[in-house]
């Protein structure tokens, strides 16, 4: 076991975390409010894609860990990204 | 389990015996051995169906079964050829066996994993198997599950689906189990460029299985979710699109490919520079081939849909990344082809399966250009072309690497030789029987033959005839091949540690291996390929 | 195993990055139907937005914040075990299922709220709505459903994780399960928050 190496996150970054993912849901709540048409989807969506990568390096600790894992992570959502992007290419032009 | 000789040294095969010390082993040999002896029997049985298509086509009409025993049986055929036999194939087996002995390691990094993906596979395979006897008709969609059909046929399609299901699963643990080892566990001194070309084709291969295989499972749920709960997906009646069915199919299906021939590759790539006694040729074009292979392959899922509706950019932008991965394949041909220049080559029957993977993979990687190409390809589409191509690509490429792989192996695995004349003369048959039975379909591909037909016209006769020849040729092959490792795999002569005098890590230590492969751990200080004494010019 | 087997140590790198690739490939479970509600929203965005009106955007804003909060919790696990403080830790992954408990309530309402309304695939209603809003509706349940899996699936690990912290066999020094059970039920939180949005606040 390599625990010496492993990162103890606080108990008060944790509640920091949570009071900003918490901000963020209520602006995504309160976005929608504001009738911004098509933004409505791309707003939400960055919201989410932040909140997400928040959870992702504070709470599963991709912050802390090697950054072989955090090319693995970048990678396979950007390959799920481009997979969506060439599926559009179908079905943007049909 | 008995033994020949009670003074055999201890190694994996006999230090523990009896049934349940195999299908409990958390050893990473005995696993591979397990995945090969149930793939051989599923490669058989589905062999078996693949021969008795055959003799049903010998004349126009019905001759020997029924049109709806025909369409389940090209259905079961494909079911267990891809999802049970080739998919799984070589890096169940290969990988299993040699990937940790190869990079220096006691085990792959999840032993438990291991046994359990096996026992997730053989669930998956009994399943598949019980769709083709439960009531009512076996499934008779094809392998490729394509909607509406499968979404509405009265057959046994949704315990396929879930057969396909589960075996994807196994398929994504192994595939987990080898990029770990691969990171964690390599030897001391074996940095990533002084790992043997098998395993790097393992890790591409994994990174395939691990992120294209969640996607055919979803989508084999949702056409379940369609079965049983109309949910529409796929339902134009509901607002669905059966195009989309394809696109999520392809996605998984067309890199599952790469999953099938990315590690025959790397079998091969293993076996040239063994029988010319002289390093690989381009080892790091092979490395980052391998690895642009399984990242374009991963975007080139639409040119099986060139036919279906799909609009003309995306055709065009598959059919032009189509043609980018052939550049990839295609440096590995020519790096095996350096590689034996100049060296001393020795024609053992390893090498003779390996050039003659070489030859069938270059005829179905062209004619998968042919079909890559748009125009061409709505002449070929869904014609016997394609399956004669197909068949070149999985049973030419991959299935006699297979071949070759077990016969370069094989005294390693077993500690025991086979005899060569017999396999030189199995591998005639099996070279003969192959071109004979698939090269046909090409030429009646190209004249209007479609697949997967049960009758055809008259004119067709002559190739079809042919084609069924080459199937029996092929079988003596096939029974000779199989009998010739069999026998001797428990009477051969006893093979000594290395007798191809291979420089990679698995010749290193005695044949069988021990039960942890190294007495010490290994400490690598050099590349994989280099020989002492290179018998070259 | 007997002891002749192989050592079954496996360190915490490698479980890790095992429970990682895991998790990849239930990005892309999940992946796959986000390609069809990809491609069904473009095709009909107005019945979306019409369909979405039927869901009830507290409810789901409420599950969101019970599942950040369980995320929380089990992140504090974490920190709990780490410092040895077993107790703080079973506690932490106690009030984590309780909100898991809370999210599946809620979801078990809302279904049947759905399904008395005969809102479900393959009803008589939904067989006369507009296309877009059988697609809505198919993938509000197959999302959701397959969501509400995992939940149950972490909340059996982490069940694991209090038997095997009481037991002694997670502790300060040995903790890789509680890691990776971790790591999943971030997993289920992470692909809420993409659900959140695109099922309820498209309206």
């Amino acid at each position: 076991m390599k625990n010496h190496e492993n990162h103890i996150s606080s108990d008060t970054l944790n509640w920091t975390v949570l009071v900003i993912l918490l901000i963020l849901t209520t602006i995504s709540i309160l976005a929608i409010k504001m009738h911004l048409g098509a933004f409505t989807v791309a707003l939400a969506l960055i919201l989410a894609s932040i909140k997400v990568t928040i959870v992702l390096t504070y709470f599963m600790h991709l912050k802390f860990e090697n950054s072989l894992l955090r090319i693995m992570v970048g990678g396979v959502f950007l390959l799920f990204a481009i997979v969506i992007a060439i599926t559009f290419i179908d079905y943007y032009f049909r | 389990m008995t033994h020949s000789t009670t003074a055999e040294p201890l190694n994996y095969l006999n230090h523990k015996t009896g049934l349940w010390s195999w299908l409990s082993s958390t050893d990473h040999k005995r696993i591979g051995l397990l995945y090969l002896y149930s793939i051989t029997i599923f490669f058989c049985a589905a062999a078996v169906l693949g021969l008795l298509m055959r003799i049903e086509k010998i004349a126009p009409g019905q001759t020997i079964m029924s049109a709806q025993t025909y369409n389940g049986m090209f259905t079961i055929h494909g079911i267990i050829m891809v999802f049970i036999v080739v998919i799984p194939g070589l890096a169940a087996v290969f990988g299993n066996i040699m990937l940790p002995i190869m990079i220096g390691a006691k085990d792959v990094a999840f032993p438990k994993l291991n046994l359990f993906s096996w026992y997730v596979y053989i669930s998956g395979a009994f399943l598949g198997l019980y769709s083709q006897f439960a009531n009512g008709h076996s499934p008779d969609t094809g392998w490729t599950f394509y909607v509406p059909y499968s979404a509405e046929a009265s057959s046994n399609v949704v315990i396929a689906l879930t057969a396909a299901f589960v075996l994807g699963f196994a398929s994504i643990l192994t595939g987990l189990n080898f990029i770990v080892t691969i990171h964690r566990m390599r030897a001391p001194g074996m940095t990533w460029f002084r790992m043997p070309l098998f395993p790097w084709s393992l890790y591409a291969t994994a990174w395939i299985q691990i992120l294209a295989t969640p996607i055919i499972g979803i989508t084999l749920l949702m056409v379940i979710a369609e079965r049983t709960f109309h949910i529409g997906f796929f339902d134009p009646a509901l607002g669905g699109d059966p195009v989309l069915y394809q696109h999520l199919f392809w996605i998984y299906s067309h890199p599952a490919v790469y999953v099938m021939i990315l590690p025959a590759m790397g079998v091969v790539t293993e076996i040239f520079p063994t029988f010319s006694q002289k390093p690989v040729f381009g080892y790091v074009p092979i490395v980052f081939s391998s690895m642009a292979i399984a990242l374009v392959g991963y975007f080139v899922w639409g040119h099986h849909m060139f036919t279906s509706g799909i609009s003309y950019e995306s055709r065009w932008f598959f059919s032009f990344l189509t043609f980018l991965v052939a550049i990839p394949s295609a440096i590995k041909v020519f790096n095996w082809l350096s590689t034996m220049y100049g060296g001393s080559v020795d024609l053992k029957p390893p090498l003779l399966f390996a050039i003659s993977f070489i030859f069938l993979f270059t005829i179905g990687g062209f004619t998968g250009l042919t079909l890559g190409s748009l125009a061409t390809n709505i002449q070929l589409h869904n014609t016997d072309f394609v399956v004669a191509h197909f068949h070149y690509i999985i049973f030419g490429g991959m299935g006699f690497a297979f071949f070759a792989g077990i016969h370069y192996w094989f005294p390693k695995i077993y500690g025991r030789m086979y005899n060569f004349r017999w396999a030189n003369i199995s591998w005639g048959f099996l070279f003969a029987g192959f071109n004979l039975l698939y090269f046909p379909l090409f030429v009646i591909g190209i004249q209007g033959m479609p697949r997967r037909y049960f009758d055809y016209d008259p004119k067709f006769q002559t190739g079809e005839v042919i084609s069924t020849i080459g199937a029996f040729i092929l079988f003596i092959g096939l029974i000779g091949m199989i009998s010739n490792l069999v026998y001797h795999s428990k009477r051969g002569a006893i093979a000594p540690a290395n007798p191809w005098h291979g420089v990679t890590l698995e010749w290193q230590i005695p044949s069988p291996p021990p039960h942890e492969n190294f007495d010490e751990v290994p400490v690598i200080t050099r590349e994989p390929y280099v020989f002492d004494h290179p018998h070259t010019n | 195993m007997s002891s002749t087997e192989h050592s079954e140590h496996i360190d915490s790198d490698t479980g890790k990055m095992g429970m990682w690739l895991f998790l990849f490939t239930e990005l892309f479970l999940f992946g796959g139907l986000f390609i069809v509600y990809a491609v069904m929203r473009s095709k009909y965005a107005a019945d979306f937005h019409h369909a979405a009106l039927e869901l009830n955007a507290f409810v789901g804003a409420t599950n969101t914040v019970v599942l950040l909060v369980s995320s929380m919790t089990v992140a504090m696990s974490l920190t709990a075990i780490q410092q040895n403080r077993s107790g703080k830790a079973i506690g932490l992954i106690l009030i984590t299922l309780i909100l898991a408990g809370v999210f599946m309530v809620n979801k078990y309402f809302e279904w049947g709220h759905k399904i008395g309304l005969h809102l479900y695939p393959g009803s008589d209603v939904m067989k006369t709505m507009p296309h877009g809003e059988i697609m809505f509706f198919g993938l509000y349940f197959m999302m959701t459903g397959l969501h509400a899996i995992h939940v149950i699936i972490g909340g059996i690990l982490l069940t694991i994780v209090i038997r095997k912290i009481q037991s002694g066999k997670i502790s300060s020094s040995h903790y890789l399960l509680q890691e990776n059970a971790a790591l999943y039920w971030h997993l289920v939180d992470l692909i809420w928050i993409f659900l959140f949005p695109l099922l309820y606040l498209i309206t």
